[in-house]
């Protein structure tokens, strides 16, 4: 009898099966934009607010204007739980619907983004990993697919030193200054130390690399180590739990909070909210304002909430991740149109919305259309710069709210470039790829 | 000539120049290894009862955390959510004697791994599914300030979290010894077949022990979840345990708290004195390593039963 | 009717021992290998070779390396993923300084170095037992992923800390790196698959895999009959090791195309133990029974409601596929406990008295 049933209920999994291998996409005129997101798993408090943020813009571009020039933008949601395995599936269950294939690829996860970079030019969708993922893919040259705009780990890294050295008064005065670089012992972590390594050559600051196991629940020998070593100042390159746990360490130990900076994803809400009071002062670098004080909010709310702001809210509207991915959003739509400016008021397919990203030049002016004026910064990628090295701004949190502490610090493109260049040409070297000419 | 230097000298030089630091380091040290003796505690509990290598502690620490979590966000006194959470994972202990233990009654070590697997998967998803995802903040009126003692730093939640494990390791060791449960349930652990065969009820000796396992759950995830908000990462602390119930023994709660103890001492001494030399990061497999050097000398764990083997 | 084996008789002592007596079977497994050839190909687009079946089949292969070790020698792992870190890192690195050695030939040879690894990390399993073993193979799991990220060499120290497969080709055709078309690398795992499954039925059956059984079933009492427990064991870690080593080159050779050590981390050990103990310890066609179900369930239940066109949030769909995959396994477990393995063979008893079942 049991086995009965497992016989039927095997069979009536390979029916399903069968079906998942019928099943055809029905195509309309629409320009489809897949979202690989993480709803759940150990990355959910980061994933939630990204994704609800790229289906709150994709949808106000549709409500609001009626989409992109007129065409539709639709949009799948598909879980990944930051894993990349999984993100190889939704990649290729996503890639072939709408009328001409996935225009672009947001993948917001290192590991899925490291995996997708070759097969950007076979598949022909381009790659926007928005301040992630490969820097050296910074060199429009080899990287023909991927852009990373509008500034990367490396630029990152340099606009911190930057911002070190104006506070501590000067260039001169780096000399000998303690800076530690507390970081994610994985790919992403170590990103930012070549760049570090490099300055501290130059300035002659004292460097120190503390790595954080994955997953970063216990750091306890991390801040002992600061503790006895004293650092001045401390980057963190942290992801996830490994943040509020650095965080509440740190306030442990009675370290100075606003000489603690986080990288751009140790800067969340998520981030500090858990680690209480010990996270006021802290600060981290930012690509855009926190908060919900501009045009592009008060359209979301009175558009897609009916004006109904405690829902808004409940959907991460002004979290920092959220506003980040409003204008990785906003640049994914606007290489859209700029696509559609030189090929037509049609749906895009991945290599024309390649052209209007490597094409893409959102003034001042523009941005203030789109309601987002002072929210970033304007930017204009180029066919050998797909980073633009955008500044940056230092945020604090004051128990509440996120707010600026710093202007727009420019990272140094004279250290970081080179770098830049010599690790694409290693890659193209690697895995012959003929650099082309720009 | 260098490598000797940095392996086997300059460490210990380090210490001996600062003594202060190498107490703050050791103390701190202790104090980890308790909360991950919390955490390892549970294991111990059921695979001494029935036997069984609970994959799924880590999500019932994450299930028990999210639960007095969102109780907590409705509104409930702490109090009252705490009875709630811990009603909750006994009637959790009652499901899971009743669906998943008693039809795999007698099978193998393994194949009721492989069930608290599955088990896993289901209380992650019913857990994120009835509370969400998101991370919460636990705040349950713990202290968390920083006091200095001879230039020692010590934290009033650590030693509190500290306190909380001895007490819990003291009522579950007298518990185990002094209590006609206590002793049916030693029994159970030696053979289900005798204690079966004395009369000592099975199904009520493992119902117990799962919810006092659930309890356990309950305050490993009140501790860690208060370093770290409550989210989902808090299952990914079973795997911190893992080494500390290996070289403890899986069967011992005494071995529990001092592979902890081994291991939180243990791992941030290599981290910090031997850390850098290595390019650090080395806690994670130096807590292995140390344990598989002990289990060279004793196989069995340093409190487990020992092994023996008739042909 | 149809599954009977009367009036089959063997005349030599070879026939008898073939790995497939019964011509019923011979005939099925031909059936299987000339639809997987000859038709999968052909018909399944690139969705269901890259994100189903590639996966599915280095599964399968890490799935019998571990099930050789634990299934038939007892030796408990969960070091699986750093056993197949070090063969797509030995790979990546041989492949990188000697483009001109063919890439599947590079493939065993990582075997081989993972085959070395595996008998560094299997030694203590002399002393250690059982549940306790796994500390041995946990520390093989940590050490050998921080020592991939923590030392450049293994990555050509290229500053993204990640191994990405170059371009290959093989007899012409491309088989590794991106514009090698999923048709290629789904062709070329199942080849692997199908050779190395049928070398592990062989050694099974023969002096070595009874010698492993000797070990597991008692330890002591095989040493008492002459069976050298250092060998036996080691060799167990070593032939376990060189299939995960190769699972792990396919892995991120012709899947995932890059990887970090993440994509290795201890929960890829979790999975193929899983694939294991699912499938059936001490079973080769259980091996691929659980690594299709544990690689393939998951993706049909994720997108079973947008098959009934029922819309449903990603995340509660997520979590509804975990508690019926959670739900699932711990039925299986009850129906049969000892895997599908043991299913399948119940099934042959069923057919072979069908449709007359007394």
């Amino acid at each position: 009898m049991k086995f009965r049933h497992l016989l039927l209920a095997t069979l009536a999994v390979a029916v399903g099966v069968t079906g998942v291998f019928a099943a055809k996409v029905a195509a309309a005129a629409e320009q489809f934009i897949p979202m690989l997101v993480y709803r759940t798993g150990p990355y959910a408090p980061s994933g939630i607010p990204v994704a609800n943020g790229f289906r709150d813009y994709y949808t106000l571009v549709n409500k609001r204007d009626g989409g992109i020039n007129g065409v539709k933008v639709t949009f799948e949601e598909c879980e990944t739980k930051y894993n990349t395995k999984l993100g190889v599936e939704c990649y290729e269950k996503l890639k072939n619907k709408g009328s001409t294939g996935a225009s672009l690829v947001n993948p917001f996860s290192t590991g899925i983004t490291y995996q997708l970079i070759p097969k950007a030019p076979v598949d022909k969708i381009p790659i926007l990993s928005m301040g992630y993922g490969r820097t050296a893919a910074a060199d429009g040259r080899v990287f023909k697919w991927i852009f990373n705009f509008p500034t990367t780990y490396w630029s990152q890294a340099s606009a911190f030193i930057k911002y070190v050295s104006r506070k501590e008064g000067g260039w001169d005065k780096l000399e000998g200054v303690k800076i530690a670089h507390v970081y994610h012992n994985s790919a992403y972590g170590k990103e930012a130390n070549p760049t570090l390594k490099v300055l501290a050559k130059k300035y002659g600051f004292k460097l120190t690399l503390l790595a954080v196991d994955h997953p970063g629940q216990e750091q306890k020998a991390t801040w002992l180590q600061i503790r006895r070593l004293k650092p001045k100042w401390i980057f963190m390159s942290g992801w996830g739990v490994m943040n509020s746990v650095a965080i509440k360490e740190a306030a442990a130990i009675n370290y100075p909070m606003d000489h603690f900076v986080g990288n751009w994803w140790s800067g969340t809400d998520a981030d500090v909210i858990p680690a209480g009071d010990g996270a006021i002062g802290y600060t981290s670098t930012a690509f855009h304002d926190a908060g919900i004080g501009f045009k592009v909010h008060d359209d979301i709310i009175k558009y897609i909430y009916g004006g109904d702001l405690a829902k808004a809210k409940e959907n991460n509207i002004g979290e920092v991740l959220y506003n980040r991915t409003l204008v990785n959003a906003m640049f994914g739509i606007e290489a859209i149109r700029t696509a559609m400016g030189k090929f037509g008021n049609k749906p895009m397919t991945g290599e024309q919305v390649r052209w209007g990203l490597e094409n893409l030049d959102i003034t001042e002016a523009r941005l203030k259309e789109l309601g987002m004026e002072g929210f970033t910064k304007p930017i204009k990628v180029s066919c050998a710069d797909h980073e633009t090295m955008g500044p940056l701004r230092i945020q604090q949190w004051d128990g509440k709210k996120w707010s600026f502490i710093s202007d727009w610090i420019k990272p140094m493109r004279e250290v970081v470039r080179p770098m830049i260049e010599k690790a694409a040409a290693a890659y193209a070297k690697e895995q012959n790829i003929t650099p082309r000419a720009c | 000539m260098d490598l000797v230097n940095v392996l086997f000298i300059a460490p210990f030089l380090d210490m001996a120049d600062a003594p202060v630091f190498l107490a703050e380091v050791v103390i701190s040290g202790v104090l980890t290894g308790v909360m991950y003796s919390l955490v390892a505690l549970g294991f111990v509990l059921i695979f001494k009862a029935s036997g069984v290598f609970n994959f799924a502690q880590g999500a019932m620490v994450l299930f028990a955390a999210l639960t007095l979590v969102g109780l907590m966000e409705r509104g409930v006194p702490v109090w009252l959510a705490l009875i709630g959470t811990a009603a909750v994972m006994v009637a959790l202990a009652f499901v899971i004697e009743r669906v998943m233990l008693r039809p795999l009654i007698n099978q193998e070590g393994i194949i009721l791994f492989m069930a608290t697997i599955g088990l896993d998967f289901l209380l992650q998803g019913v857990g994120q599914i009835a509370w969400g995802s998101n991370v919460k903040v636990l705040n349950i009126g713990i202290p968390n300030k920083s006091f200095e003692v001879g230039g020692i730093l010590l934290n009033e939640f650590d030693l509190f979290a500290a306190l909380i494990a001895a007490v819990l390791v003291g009522v579950l060791a007298v518990f185990f010894q002094k209590t006609a449960i206590g002793r049916a349930l030693r029994a159970v652990a030696d053979d289900h077949q005798a204690a079966l065969a004395v009369g000592i009820p099975l199904k009520t000796i493992w119902v117990i022990v799962w919810s006092v396992a659930g309890i356990v759950a309950l305050v490993a995830g009140i501790m860690w979840g208060a370093k770290s908000g409550v989210q989902f990462s808090l299952s990914l602390i079973a795997l911190k345990s893992l080494p500390v119930l290996i070289l403890g023994g899986f069967t011992s709660i005494p071995g529990a708290i001092i592979g902890g103890l081994i291991i939180g001492v243990g791992e941030k001494i290599a981290e910090i004195y031997w850390g850098p030399a290595f390019g650090g990061a080395i806690e994670g497999w130096f807590a292995y390593m140390l344990a598989l050097v002990f289990l060279l000398f004793r196989p069995q764990g340093l409190f487990g039963e020992r092994i023996i083997e008739r042909v | 009717m149809l599954y009977r084996e009367a009036g089959q008789f063997k005349t030599s002592y070879a026939k008898d021992q073939a790995v497939f007596p019964i011509i019923q079977d011979r005939w099925f497994i031909a059936l299987i290998l000339v639809v997987a050839y000859g038709v999968v190909p052909f018909v399944a687009n690139e969705y269901w070779l890259q994100a189903v079946l590639i996966p599915f089949l280095i599964f399968a292969l890490a799935a019998i390396g571990l099930n050789l070790l634990t299934g038939y020698a007892g030796q408990l792992s969960l070091g699986t993923g750093a056993f197949m870190a070090v063969g797509a890192y030995a790979t990546y690195k041989i492949t990188t300084a000697f483009p001109e050695i063919n890439i599947l030939v590079v493939f065993v040879m990582s075997g081989f170095v993972a085959a070395g690894v595996g008998v560094v990390f299997g030694i203590p399993s002399l002393r250690i037992k059982g549940f306790y073993l796994a500390v041995a193979t946990l520390a093989a799991q940590f050490f050998i992923l921080w020592l991939f990220n923590k030392v450049g060499w293994f990555y050509n120290d290229n500053p993204s800390g990640t191994i990405t497969a170059p371009p290959r080709t093989f007899l012409g055709i491309m088989v590794a790196g991106p514009e090698a078309t999923a048709e290629v690398r789904y062709l070329i795992s199942l080849t692997f698959l199908v050779i190395f499954a049928l070398l592990a039925k062989n050694l099974v059956r023969g002096r070595i895999g009874r010698s492993w059984m000797a070990i597991r079933d008692m330890d002591v009492a095989a040493e008492i009959i002459g069976i050298r427990p250092l060998q036996t064991k080691l060799l167990a870690f070593a032939i376990s090791s060189f299939y995960c080593g190769v699972a792990g080159a396919m892995f991120v050779f012709l899947w995932l195309g890059s990887a970090e050590t993440e994509a290795f981390d201890i929960f890829v050990s979790f999975q193929v133990l899983f694939m294991v103990i699912i499938g059936g310890l001490g079973s080769i066609l259980g091996s691929i029974l659980g690594a299709a179900f544990i690689t393939l369930v998951p993706i049909f239940l994720t997108n079973a409601p947008a098959l009934v066109n029922l819309p449903m949030p990603t995340d509660l769909g997520k979590h509804i596929e975990e508690i019926i995959f959670g739900g699932m396994i711990i039925f299986f477990l009850i129906v049969e406990p000892n895997g599908f393995a043991r299913l399948w063979q119940i099934a042959k008893e069923k057919l072979r008295r069908w449709p007359f079942p007394y």
